[in-house]
């Protein structure tokens, strides 16, 4: 077996009985109350990070709007969900429909920025993409759309009016935001989740994957054997923001009150934060660090209280010089000299040979 | 025309607010080559510092704002020395990581010790009059002949406010005087060299981290004079006052040609007239989404900002 394809497996495999692990011991009320309600969340900042890690890992292009697609993937799909609430029936049906029309709506915004932005490159990308990120939030903010007997009225910056009172039904409210019925719960996360990660996985292994990888490498290069830099960019770029989208639908299924302000650059920050701790171009790491940082200071720092982002914050820095300032670097090898590390390492490497063979 | 006059005016003061900001991104970008996420919260950092030294009763005004200069220039100096220093040759995005934790922990420092609920600034031109006041059928008034309110009760039509004319005098005469530092001083023109070429600057003998260390020091001292000013428009302060400042400044040096010193001058004033030109004619709550749009428009028509150097490759 291929040693990629054999990693992908145990990712998947990993996530999936750890998924799998989670739903049934909530599902048997083993789990406290904090810890169920984390999963949910959780799953969804999975499905975030790991298609972030597609453009800042793969595609080596930074992003910090990625929150903006987020944000349309749950406006559009839990206005669907509101809107054929009644309509279209088993919920399953409607359910899978508003994920996809969120997921393609991403992606369709995803073209619209990618085309122009992908022109350019490293800071002024990223900072096109944190614009693209605010506007999205903004133009969410003062969307209004009311449904009456009459039908669907829309009002933008402003309540729309001659509304029948009898029958309105407010589903947009701008600023205050929406109510998408809650269909979410964990079992359905973790399918889309892993579905996610398969199609994830099977794009970075394929043609059009290392392409991306080798743009990411060397532009240059990559087109001088003839390789079409912005088709595979916008390719991974669009795929990127779908997923996104399908996470932003998942997430406006699962709260009682979706409002825009959520999706502010500071979300986005968040989830570049786990794709970079987790380590560029490694879902597995993506899964990992999510999992970590985002259970971590709700579990373990809750009673630190205000002291909590404050140590994360610490955590964050110390973590960076660690793996990257020189003389962290050097005390880490001389660490990792001494005998007893020299025994662990000499194990672990036995170890895995055995496994290999086997 | 008289409330374009009033919101032109009142959008270049913000404008010249974000310049000074943006300075200090544009600066350290053009030498160290990051982007500094924490300056939007040395800012706010400032702010405080400024609230504090005038909340207490022997502070007069002008040391207040020495002291936040200090402030903001010993704090830019020893995150640059204790986060960024170390991380010089790492990967760009493990330096904006740690800016990011910096940005991070000054904000939650600001929580615990401030608390999350507003302050109230007091402006640094409490109590002064108006700098310019117009009257319907009168010559415009300046402030030495409005102590006295010479016309009773009649509103005016136009108010400048003692604020908006320090923002843009201030900052006027500091863009001035560092582009004469930059261009006429050896510790300037040292800074240019670094940014043109590290490795060479280093060979001539300048002490580069030394001219990073000033960069820092410089960009910081800026922002504490942006924090003061900003605090005495908006008369509030709270831990996240940074950071949407800080954001939009970042916005403007771009726009400007980040690495560009002029550059983010003429991308500070243009952002705030834009952003307050559209509250005022368009939508105040679209201004945001406005500003951005611009932002994207400039970046497809010129990919390097207005006044940034096309840098063609070499292979």
């Amino acid at each position: 077996m291929r040693k990629q394809t054999k990693n992908n497996l145990i990712t998947f495999g990993g996530t999936a009985v750890l998924c799998v692990l989670m739903a049934v011991l909530s599902g048997l009320g083993v789990l406290d109350n904090k810890t169920n309600g984390l999963l949910v969340p959780i799953g969804i900042y999975i499905i975030l990070a790991i298609s972030l890690n597609l453009t800042v890992g793969i595609l080596g292009e930074l992003s910090l709007g990625h929150a903006g697609f987020m944000c349309i993937g749950a406006f559009v799909s839990g206005t669907f969900s509101l809107v054929f609430q009644e309509t279209i029936q088993p919920v399953w049906l409607r359910f899978a429909l508003a994920m996809i029309l969120g997921g393609v709506m991403a992606a369709v915004f995803g073209i619209l920025i990618g085309i122009p932005a992908l022109r350019l490159r490293g800071d002024y990308l990223a900072i096109v993409t944190l614009g693209f990120g605010e506007i999205m939030k903004s133009l969410a903010m003062n969307i209004y759309l009311t449904a009456d007997k009459n039908g669907l009225h829309f009002g933008f910056t402003v309540p729309p009016e001659n509304i029948d009172d009898e029958t309105k039904r407010e589903l947009l409210k701008g600023p205050i935001g929406m109510a998408a019925p809650q269909d979410t719960n964990f079992w359905i996360v973790l399918i889309v989740l892993l579905i996610c990660l398969a199609v994830l996985m099977l794009f970075i292994d394929s043609k059009s994957g290392r392409a991306c990888m080798a743009v990411r490498d060397n532009y240059i290069a990559a087109q001088s054997v003839g390789i079409n830099v912005t088709k595979y960019r916008i390719m991974a770029f669009v795929l990127s923001a779908a997923v996104a989208g399908i996470a932003g639908g998942l997430y406006s299924h699962s709260i009682s009150l979706l409002t825009a302000r959520k999706f502010d650059y500071n979300l986005s920050i968040l989830i570049l934060v786990f794709v970079v701790l987790g380590g560029l171009g490694s879902l597995r790491g993506s899964i990992i660090a999510t999992i970590i940082l985002y259970a971590l200071p709700e579990l373990f720092l809750r009673e630190a209280g205000n002291l909590r982002m404050l140590l994360y914050a610490i955590v964050l820095i110390a973590m960076m010089l660690w793996t990257n300032a020189p003389f962290c670097i050097r005390l880490r090898e001389r660490i990792g000299a001494s005998a007893p590390m020299q025994k662990l390492k000499g194990f672990l490497k036995k170890d895995k040979s055995a496994g290999g063979a086997a | 025309m008289m409330s374009f006059i009033s919101y032109l005016t009142n959008g270049l003061s913000l404008g010249s607010i974000y310049a000074l900001i943006a300075l200090g991104y544009t600066m350290v970008y053009g030498i160290a080559k990051m982007l500094n996420f924490a300056h939007g919260d040395v800012i706010m950092v400032g702010g405080y510092s400024a609230f504090i030294a005038m909340a207490t009763s022997w502070c007069p005004v002008w040391l207040a704002m020495v002291i936040t200069v200090a402030v903001c220039t010993v704090l830019g100096v020893v995150i640059e020395k204790v986060a960024y220093k170390p991380l010089r040759s790492s990967p760009p995005l493990a330096v904006l990581i740690t800016a990011i934790g910096v940005s991070y922990l000054l904000q939650n420092v600001a929580l615990l010790t401030q608390t999350a609920t507003p302050k109230t600034f007091t402006s640094i031109a409490a109590g002064a009059p108006p700098f310019l006041q117009v009257f319907e059928g009168e010559a415009p008034l300046f402030f030495t002949a409005l102590k006295d309110s010479p016309y009773g009760d009649r509103s005016p039509i136009l108010t400048i406010s003692m604020e908006t004319f320090l923002a843009i005098t201030v900052s006027l005469v500091i863009m001035a005087g560092l582009t004469l530092f930059i261009n006429k001083t050896k510790a300037g023109k040292a800074m240019l060299a670094c940014s043109e070429d590290r490795g060479a600057a280093q060979l001539m003998g300048i002490n580069v981290n030394g001219t990073i260390s000033l960069t820092f020091a410089i960009g910081s001292a800026l922002a504490a004079v942006a924090a003061v000013l900003m605090c005495s428009t908006y008369t509030q302060i709270t831990p996240y006052t940074g950071s949407m400042p800080g954001i939009r400044a970042f916005v403007a040096a771009v726009f400007g040609g980040i690495g560009s010193i002029p550059g983010a001058m003429i991308g500070g004033i243009l952002l705030g007239v834009i952003e307050l030109l559209s509250k005022a004619y368009i939508s105040s709550q679209l201004s945001d989404a406005i500003v951005f749009m611009v932002l994207i428009i400039v970046l497809v028509i010129r990919p390097t900002g207005i006044m940034g150097k096309k840098i063609n490759e070499k292979v």
